[in-house]
């Protein structure tokens, strides 16, 4: 095996994928340019050939990983031989060089699929996507060759590697990253279709029917991404928080955004023949926001300016790519796009006009979060000082724009096509005012503050709004018997829009809960009792347990309310002495409506009269951010599912396209 | 762009087909109602931002530059530097655990106090931001204490302070080994105790 | 079909947003590499200031010692480096410094420092410096306008402050600033 996956094989395959990869992307052009369809047939051909050698050039440095082959300097540098096989296994995308191989491979698979899936599409059109997709495949793997090769061997190899950081064998580490990246990927093929169509100089709706589920399909990932990195940081550091306005996450935040305002616009060419143009920049967008934070937040201009001294011929390389992809397709939106058919413009009260001011109050939030991310760097370059941005800002920012956007989403999905009337729809709608009426009051006397008691209003308007467009569009009205008969009927995307809609209700109730949180940072003996509101935590003893490499503090917790035991928790605390590592065990006991959440710090004193740090939060409703993210996920996947949404254009579709007489022109 | 779009005037016919000077005005209405939406949203937009920036900016300080221009005592701010070697005292009052420590750019040192546990890789002689507020004298109330998961990770700010005292240059690779710092530390405070 | 001219102005924005962005960041990538500008270097005088009035002990010995007079009394211009035996980048500085002191008289102040570090740390590959003072209390560099060490002065004769850096000194920055400035005053 070790003679079938090495590493210089693997490096060989990965220059070979880069060869395949720029063969991809000048073939099916210049076919498309000249009319010669054998080129355009060769284009699945070679991202499938592409795929295969990035794949085999991945499996070989998993395999150097996993057989311990120190004399590789990624693997001596982030694995060990006392390791887990998982983590060995795990570690290799946990390190720059080889999250920028999965990075091509994602890319890679993403033009496998459109390959694979997109066999509806219009030749042309399929060759053009599949030759930017491998443009930009390209650009990656050179840079991966170039100035991050995960092959480089070390002479002499040492005998074991120094990747035992215990902070970074987490299963949410460890498969976070490419749920994260499938997601960043995800988005390059809506920019290939975006840039597919400014050189053609169409865009119709039939463009926005093909589009529209590759985006989607991004965003579900993107959303789960985000959620499990989220969820991440909320259980492994400690602090009780769940996101912390760093670049790093903004850096997820922004593509996310751009992203969400894609997916809705992407409806209105679909079904209107409208916002063409604005799509098309969209989707440039949404990827160009991808690549410019990740790799922005990765060769240091956000986090540390040094970064990119250290590595200048990285971030040179880097800025090169960015220029080239991003620039490249601005500079083709700018002479193209002028040249294409205007859309229709619509009245404001109607399902377009809503999902317009959905894309302008998304789109308010991306540039509020860009200024808050690129303000700090940028002010330092021009005045020297150092400041930093944080929760205050952003908070005192995001939330009132994100409110009018929870508002018109309730009203957006319910108004018809083309024209509608708000006053019917309001009376469809009192139910849900009314319950979002209650929550207000309620909130006044229950909730701190006036941004939560109105996030709480304004998620549960929503979550009812999406409830009452379900009942009515099935017919709950009508009885029984009328639901039994739509209910097979009604689309999944319907479904779909509704349950993600849920979900955004969802995720703000939790972030609205946990702005409620409480907590006490405290010093007992054990045996000694803290009060919390209604809570009382105990402190009933403290064990020592030794591990295979490391020794555990570990406290027993019991938590009453009057009296009754509700829950035990066993924070802990290891120490990796071999590592001169404390990692913090936070223990969690949650029943979906609240989270009991404990951490273990430093300890005093021996015996009888030892004393124990303890962080103990009380989180209502923390478990429904993440929950909220999984809905919208599904909901995103729901619509996928869609018979309409198929990858790529059912037959029906494909004959009333417009794109048939130009296939057949480039075969005369 | 050869084949004709399909796009145009045809799917207004719903509309009635009055006369093509009303049918104009309201392409024309309908379109500022457009522009106005945007340029309203972004003007919010602008104006929460650059209320936000007024109130809510934190600037990071080194203990010099805290002594030399002291903020505001409501002010926040993120005071970023080294943990001087055997400066970490810890107390209890009531039942909250206090820690206070002092931290160092190699010029000034500035007493912290925190409420609560301090991360995992607080170390004494290592690199911190601390946020909170300046209370004067030698006080300082930190609310947050970060130190960041990786050894050789060094907060952007920290570097930067370090590097404006001469204790450490990006040029000359990465950061230097927390044993090193220790002595620098102690060897810096020692220099200003002798003031 | 005509297109207006503020349809393809509007289509241009995004493209030259996109470019303004990247042009800084390519300006500051560039800049950074030639070591021309670094995002966190501090001000540097504009070099009409006189030395403050200052005098010191020499690490060695009462002669080795100067003072402001001694300083602007010099007929040529003279380099004053402020090091430290505890400072990092300052042991880095060091070959860079023996290369420049074949070239113009460099005078150092060691700062905040143990006489014995001191002396040990300058000693160990050669001294570099004609005289060298010792700033123990740090006074004297407060006075100079030291944020930290190294930091290096251009004193020209009449005692100006013809040129201050912030950062370790090497070959090409000595080359490119300051011996020009040297070369310039009779």
């Amino acid at each position: 095996m070790s003679s079938f996956f090495g590493p210089e094989q693997g490096h060989y395959a990965l220059a070979f994928a880069c060869v395949l990869a720029l063969t991809q992307c000048i073939l099916p052009l210049w076919g498309a340019w000249r009319g010669q369809r054998f080129l355009l047939d060769l284009a699945p051909r070679l991202a499938f050939a592409q795929l295969l050698a990035l794949a085999y050039s991945f499996l070989s440095l998993i395999a150097c990983a996993v057989q311990d082959d120190f004399s590789v300097q990624n693997v001596a540098a982030n694995s060990a031989l006392s390791k887990p096989l998982l983590y060995k296994i795990t570690g290799v995308w946990g390190n720059h060089e080889g999250s920028v191989l999965l990075w091509a491979l994602i890319l890679a698979l993403c033009g496998g699929a459109v390959a694979l899936l997109g066999r509806g599409l219009p030749l042309i059109l399929k060759a053009r996507v599949l030759a930017i997709l491998g443009g930009v495949s390209t650009g990656f793997q050179l840079f991966c060759l170039l100035t991050s090769n995960p092959f480089a061997r070390i002479w002499p190899a040492p005998a074991d590697g120094q990747g035992m950081n215990p902070l970074l064998q987490d299963p949410g580490l460890a498969f976070h990253p490419p749920v994260l990246y499938t997601g960043y990927v995800g988005f390059a093929v809506p920019f290939a279709f975006a840039v597919a169509a400014l050189i053609e100089g169409r865009v119709d709706a039939a463009w926005g029917r093909w589009v529209r589920p590759w985006a989607v399909a991004a965003w579900c990932f993107l959303t789960c991404g985000i959620a499990m990195g989220s969820w991440w940081s909320y259980y492994v550091l400690g602090w009780g928080g769940y996101w912390f306005w760093d670049p790093v996450e903004n850096a997820s935040l922004i593509p996310w955004l751009t992203g969400t305002a894609l997916v809705h616009s992407a409806i209105v060419v679909e079904k209107r023949d409208a916002l063409r143009i604005w799509t098309v920049l969209l989707a440039i967008a949404s990827f160009s926001f991808s690549l410019s934070g990740t790799f922005l937040v990765r060769s240091g201009i956000l986090n540390s300016v040094h970064a990119f001294a250290n590595d200048p011929a990285r971030g040179v390389f880097i800025l090169g790519l960015l220029a080239l992809v991003i620039g490249g397709s601005l500079l083709l939106f700018a002479w193209r796009a002028p040249g294409l058919a205007p859309g229709g413009i619509f009245a404001p009260v109607s399902r377009e006009g809503g999902l317009v001011l959905n894309n302008i109050l998304l789109c308010a939030l991306c540039a509020v979060v860009v200024t808050g991310t690129m303000y700090p760097p940028f002010m330092q370059i021009l005045t020297g000082r150092t400041l930093s941005v944080g929760k205050p800002f952003f908070d005192a920012t995001t939330i009132p724009l994100a409110l009018p956007l929870m508002v018109a989403m309730a009203l957006g999905t319910m108004l018809p096509w083309k024209r509608g009337n708000l006053r019917p729809l309001l009376r469809r709608l009192r139910v849900a005012a009314l319950v979002a009426l209650m929550a207000l009051i309620a909130g006044c006397f229950l909730l701190d503050g006036i941004l939560p008691i109105l996030c709480a209003a304004a998620a549960l308007w929503v979550i009812m709004a999406s409830l009452t467009d379900l009942a009515a569009r099935l017919g709950l009205r009508d009885g029984l018997s009328v639901v039994r008969q739509r209910l097979p009927r009604l689309p999944r995307a319907v479904w779909g829009s509704a349950i993600a809609h849920i979900g955004v209700g969802v995720t703000v109730l939790g972030i609205t809960g946990m702005s409620q949180a409480r907590h006490a940072v405290v010093e007992i003996g054990i045996g000694q009792t803290i009060h919390q509101g209604a809570l009382d935590w105990r402190l009933v003893s403290v064990r020592r347990e030794t591990g295979a490499n490391y020794k555990a503090l570990v406290a027993d917790l019991t938590v009453s309310r009057h009296g009754r035991v509700i829950a035990t928790l066993h924070p802990s605390r290891r120490d990796f002495t071999s590592q001169h590592q404390v990692t913090t065990d936070v223990a969690i006991r949650t029943n979906l409506l609240r989270d009991l959440y404990a951490a273990l710090g430093e300890s005093r004193g021996s015996g009888a009269d030892a004393r124990y740090v303890l962080r103990l939060h009380n989180n209502p409703l923390a478990p429904w951010i993440w929950l909220g993210g999984v809905i919208m996920a599904f909901g995103g996947a729901l619509s996928l599912a869609d018979r309409r949404h198929r990858f790529g254009a059912p037959r029906k579709a494909r004959d009333r396209s417009a794109h048939a007489p130009i296939v057949q022109e480039s075969r005369s | 762009m050869t084949v004709p779009s399909s796009t145009g005037t045809s799917r207004h016919s719903p509309e009635p087909q009055g006369s093509r000077h009303k049918r104009r005005m309201t392409r024309k209405s309908r379109r500022l109602w457009l522009v106005l939406a945007c340029l309203g949203c972004f003007a919010v937009a602008t104006g929460l931002v650059l209320n936000a920036f007024s109130s809510s900016i934190v600037f990071f300080m080194a203990p010099s530059q805290v002594l030399k221009a002291p903020p505001a005592s409501d002010r926040v701010i993120r005071l970023g530097g080294m943990v001087v070697a055997g400066s970490l005292r810890r107390s209890l009052e009531g039942q909250t655990p206090i820690n206070q420590f002092e931290v160092t750019d190699g010029q000034a040192a500035i007493d912290v106090r925190y409420e609560g546990i301090l991360p995992d890789l607080f170390r004494e002689g290592q690199s911190v931001v601390a946020l909170g507020t300046y209370r004067g004298g030698s006080a300082f109330i930190a609310s947050e204490v970060l130190a960041k998961h990786d050894e050789t990770y060094m907060p952007k700010e920290v570097a930067a302070a370090l590097q404006r005292s001469g204790k450490w240059d990006p040029r000359f690779g990465k950061p230097p080994s927390s044993e090193s710092l220790n002595s620098m530390a102690r060897g810096a405070t020692g220099g200003s105790n002798g003031r | 079909m005509t297109i207006s001219t503020r349809r393809r102005l509007l289509m241009t924005l995004p493209v030259a947003g996109a470019g303004l962005a990247g042009f800084g960041c390519w300006r500051m990538l560039s800049a950074m590499q030639d070591g021309s500008f670094d995002p966190h270097a501090i001000r540097r005088d504009k070099g009409d200031a006189l030395i403050p009035d200052f005098a010191l002990p020499g690490l060695s010995g009462p002669d080795d010692g100067f003072d402001a007079a001694a300083l602007s009394q010099n007929a040529k211009p003279v380099l004053v480096n402020f090091f430290a035996s505890w400072c990092i980048p300052c042991v880095a500085e060091m070959a860079a410094l023996r290369e420049i002191a074949r070239q113009i008289p460099l005078w150092g102040i060691a700062y905040k420092d143990k006489p014995e570090d001191a002396r040990r740390f300058i000693t160990r590959d050669g001294s570099p410096y004609e005289r060298v003072a010792l700033d123990r209390s740090g006074m004297t560099a407060i006075d100079w306008g030291v944020s930290g060490v190294p930091e290096s002065f251009l004193i020209v004769p009449g005692g100006r402050i013809a040129w201050h850096g912030a950062s370790a000194l090497d070959e090409t920055l000595f080359r490119r600033e300051i011996l020009p400035l040297a070369n310039a005053t009779p």
